[in-house]
């Protein structure tokens, strides 16, 4: 078998692409399941959303692009709170399988949400840019092309995660936030208003999401009401891959099992069409192999 | 029966402990625990809170694995062995922390450890392998079961035995009682009723005794005494209410830091300076001697 | 002691007659919806004897055993097309598979519906037993996450083995053999055979490891061995409900809303809007469920309300029915019976209460 290295490198760039945009999402899961013991299911049907809402605000009302997109995290991030107020909140002393129920109910419904209001058709984000040729220009360099969208979708993402590595670690409510993660009691105690940072964890998670989806889009302009099913499960494969509650370790899983889905491409291109199975498979070996992930710390259940 | 605790030579270990050690990351909860249970005996461990009692107890019955060191239970090496292997070869047990089947009723709860009589062929296969007596009579229970083939003979079996368990117990007029709507005392008998229904040689008590009132507590001891007898049991039993301890046990070990610090008599343990230093240096919970 | 046994027994006999004449009860009335209900309205009752089926197994493992499985549309899955390849004439496969024919083995099987179904449930059943293996070693959400993976993998399958699926076009042409005797008559199977179960010692041991899996354990049940029972017992009833929906769908499309996730929800919809846990709960959920879905078909065409005319709207009944899902959860919690059965002793008790309210 002879590797085209054109292919390889672009599969290498557009995995580590993909990586990180399941990055994006899976700090989410992380953070989220950190602080609540709760799946958020919901965070790929909110990345759905993110791209309606930058598509919507681009074409409709007609603002900028960038304008369109902050509108859209804007808009994400205060669905994220009401998500977590009107379903969560209330079943915060439930058995955590009903958060979990609660948790598929949301996604179903914000899927048929988008069903009903946006329509069950595919429809084409490029239409959101002003100037579509963005999308489709490249870096020759010899005969190997570069799509630039890559470039700029790892800037952007690089940017992204900064930002959060500097709120969770640098700021008085990033410190609350992992306070909380660790044992709620004792932060309730010292004057922390835990729902507050509940809240704020919905808000930069689902913006983070969002910000993912629009970039999805950028790269598979072709979007519809459960576009962001598969990417929301496979983020939550990548949270558990670098160990759940871990954010580095969300970081490191999302980037290394998009590189991995497209490695096993570019070796065995007729697998193609199951590239989507190769996730769940890889989950189960990780989750019987090493249970607490790349990054997380073992633990035993105390009995 | 007369107790011989000194002519120990004479006496049969049920259960040995080989230098099992539990370490969990950097915390050795148990540290080279090297000890015995003789058979018919009731043995108590004390210690202070966080000692490693329970920790043994969870080894001994495969809810953990030592990080090393070797079980022997009645003549089998039980180290390898699943929780529901172990008891099915004779190891029951109660939990410090209450864990009934709370929306089952309390016959159900007595039936349930009944269950792996008619559906342990792993466990079965350990016992065959050691020459001894298989405890799963009969066949294909699953389709008996439920094509009732049978099977309503053997139910009315199983709920007869476990009514008569109840009535020894004083449960029976509870029989149809959801388990979580019991008072916490009863809730405890009914833990150690259940670990009966497993039909067990040894019997692992985790504080009997915790959130009982003096009198429910020397109920408690009359009870332990009478359920070694009336089932020919060996009795562990961990716990904190030292009349207890002092009341049943025939013999204790004490545990402190994960190690044992002492063995004895109950006479030979309240005289033993270690422990004494042990009881003053550290906080013990409801001590009450 | 002797008597209280004797009058148990007694009782036990007439709760069994009072069940085989409710059977016969229901058996004339489907006979008389047979014969005076027009093709549509058979089809709904056809429906909510499979939704039903769907409903009691996925139960069996999330209610009953407190094990929460996602997967439940790929065992659907695979039953569907398991007894639609074997019932689909050779002559129609060979013009359904234009993109590449079907595999010699697959093109020339042929066997009648019954064969078929039950074929269904065995395939799904080992399919069930092969994923348990890995799936149910897992604890709690993983275990959600994983399972609803592996019926992912199970439709992308589907939508990619050309000579055996037919790949994305699905197939077409399933002869429509469900009827209301085979839906209803599989409802009962399942029941009776699901209902005996959990009565029994079985089912004990799996309400016990819903109830404290640690404490099941130290009992000496084999929990890992009851609950890949319970999944691969569950599996074989949701093959035979696919089986059954197949040949009522008469074609098999394994798109995300038909035979995917979506479809998976449905059914959880049902489980928990009857009450996770309870099997008549899970019935009762399963045929509200499909009476919402017919009568909410109406906003999916041009309607009429307060007088008003509406355009059709795509959508609306799962937007209803989700709403409906987080309502549920969150404020009615325990859904219509929570964990309670409907027993003969239960109506002999609300009976005896309406009874002495009347005379008084
Ligand atoms: N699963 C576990 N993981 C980590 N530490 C544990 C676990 N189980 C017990 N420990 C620790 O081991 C020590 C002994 O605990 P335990 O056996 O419960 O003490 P005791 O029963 O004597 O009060 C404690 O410090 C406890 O925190
Ligand atoms: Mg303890």
């Amino acid at each position: 078998m002879s590797l085209n290295p054109t292919i390889l490198i672009q599969n290498l760039l557009n995995g580590l692409m993909v990586g990180g945009l399941y990055a994006l999402i899976a700090v989410g899961y992380t953070m989220v399941y950190g602080i609540l013991r709760l799946i958020n299911f919901a965070f790929g049907d909110v990345m759905v959303m993110g791209i309606y809402f930058a598509y919507y605000g681009a074409t409709l009302i007609r603002l900028s692009f960038p304008l369109a997109v902050t509108v859209s995290l804007a808009g994400t991030a205060l669905l994220g709170i009401v998500i977590d107020r009107l379903a969560y909140k209330p079943l915060r002393n439930s058995p955590r399988i009903s958060a979990l129920i609660t948790a598929i109910g949301v996604s179903f419904f914000i899927e048929s949400f988008a069903v009903v209001f946006f329509g069950p058709n595919y429809k084409p984000f490029l239409d959101a840019l002003e100037n579509k040729t963005i999308a489709f220009e490249s870096f020759v360099i010899g005969n190997v092309y570069l799509p630039k969208i890559i470039f700029i979708i790892l800037g952007i993402t690089a940017i992204a995660l900064f930002i959060l590595f500097v709120i969770v670690y640098r700021t008085k409510i990033g410190m609350a936030m992992r306070a909380i993660s660790a044992d709620i009691p004792t932060t309730s105690l010292m004057g922390i208003n835990v729902d507050n940072v509940i809240g704020f964890t919905f808000a930069i998670s689902s913006a983070l999401a969002a910000l993912a989806g629009v970039m999805w889009a950028l790269r598979y302009p072709s979007f519809y009401p459960y576009t962001g099913f598969v990417p929301g499960l496979k983020a939550f494969i990548a949270a558990v891959f670098g160990g759940i509650g871990s954010i580095g370790g969300a970081v490191v899983g999302g980037i290394l099992l998009g590189v991995i889905e497209m490695m096993i491409i570019t070796l065995f291109p007729t697998l193609m069409q199951y590239k989507d199975a190769f996730a769940f498979i890889i989950l189960i070996v990780i989750l019987l192999v090493k249970p607490a992930g790349l990054l997380g710390k073992r633990t035993v259940e105390k009995v | 029966m007369i107790r011989n605790t000194q002519g120990k030579s004479e006496r049969n270990p049920i259960l040995k402990l080989e230098h099992v050690t539990m370490r969990f990351g950097g915390l050795t909860a148990v540290d080279d625990f090297d000890n015995v249970a003789y058979e018919g005996e009731i043995l108590g461990i004390i210690g202070p809170n966080g000692a490693g009692k329970t920790t043994v107890f969870n080894v001994i019955t495969g809810i953990y694995f030592p990080t090393s060191g070797r079980i022997i239970f009645d003549g089998i090496d039980i180290t390898p062995y699943k929780p529901h292997q172990i008891t099915h070869l004779g190891v029951a047990r109660t939990f410090q922390n209450i864990r009934l089947f709370g929306d089952l009723s309390v016959l159900d709860n007595v039936l349930v450890a009944q269950h792996h009589l008619l559906s342990t062929r792993d466990a079965d296969k350990i016992l065959v392998r050691h020459g001894k007596e298989p405890k799963v009579k009969g066949h294909l229970w699953f389709w008996r079961a439920v094509f009732k083939i049978g099977y309503r003979e053997k139910e009315r079996q199983m709920i007869e035995e476990a009514m008569n368990l109840l009535r020894k117990v004083q449960l029976d007029h509870l029989a149809y009682e959801k388990a979580s709507s019991l008072p916490y005392g009863q809730q405890r008998k009914l833990e150690i009723a259940r670990a009966l229904a497993t039909e067990p040689k040894l019997l692992l008590l985790d504080e009997p005794a915790a959130g009982m009132n003096p009198k429910e507590s020397e109920e408690l001891m009359e009870f332990i005494k009478y359920i070694r007898d009336e089932f020919k049991l060996t009795v562990i039993l961990i716990e904190h209410d030292m009349k207890v301890v002092m009341g049943v046990c025939e013999r204790i070990i004490v545990m402190d830091s994960g190690k044992i610090i002492a063995e004895g008599t109950p006479q030979e343990i309240s005289r033993n300076p270690r422990v004494i230093e042990a009881y003053l240096g550290k906080e013990w919970e409801h001590v009450n001697t | 002691m002797v008597t209280a046994m004797r009058t148990m027994k007694e009782k036990t006999r007439r709760d069994l007659t009072l069940t085989v004449l409710f059977v016969i009860f229901v058996a004339i009335l489907l006979q008389v919806a047979n014969v005076k209900f027009d093709s549509y309205q058979k089809q709904v009752l056809s429906l909510m004897a499979i939704y039903g089926i769907m409903a009691v197994s996925l139960n069996l493992v999330n209610g009953i055993t407190g094990v929460f499985s996602l997967g439940h549309a790929g065992f659907i899955l695979l039953g569907a097309y398991t007894s639609a390849l074997l019932t689909i004439p050779p002559e129609q496969k060979a013009m359904i598979f234009i993109i590449e024919p079907a595999h010699p083995f697959i093109a020339n099987l042929h066997t009648d519906f019954f064969t078929a179904t039950i074929v269904a449930g065995g395939i799904s059943a080992l399919g069930a037993f092969i994923i348990g293996f890995p799936v149910l070693r897992l604890s709690g959400d993983y275990l959600a996450i994983a399972s609803l993976g592996f019926s992912e993998v199970l439709r992308i399958l589907a939508l990619n083995l050309q000579s055996i699926t037919n790949g994305s076009l699905g197939l077409k042409g399933i002869p429509n053999h469900t009827n209301i005797w085979w839906s209803w008559g599989w409802l009962l199977v399942t029941v009776l055979f699901i209902v005996s179960l959990v009565k029994s010692s079985y089912g004990r041991a799996l309400l016990a490891i819903r109830e404290n899996p640690i404490a099941a354990e130290a009992m000496g049940i084999n929990v890992f061995k009851h609950t890949l029972l319970s999944f691969v017992i569950s599996a074989f009833f949701a093959g035979v409900s696919g089986s059954l929906y197949a040949h009522w769908l008469t074609t098999i499309d394994p798109r995300i809303t038909t035979f995917g996730p979506v479809l998976t929800y449905y059914v959880l919809i049902m489980v928990v809007l009857g009450g996770l846990g309870s099997v008549s709960g899970s019935i009762i959920g399963a045929i509200l469920f499909a009476f919402l879905m017919e009568w909410l078909r109406m906003f999916e065409q041009p309607f009429t309300l307060f007088g008003r005319q509406y355009p059709a709207i795509q959508g609306m009944r799962m937007l209803v029915l989700s709403v409906l899902f987080v309502v549920t959860m969150i404020v009615w919690k325990r859904g219509l019976f929570g964990r309670a059965e409907i027993t003969w002793d239960g109506i002999r008790k609300l009976m005896k209460k309406f009874r002495r309210s009347g005379s008084r």
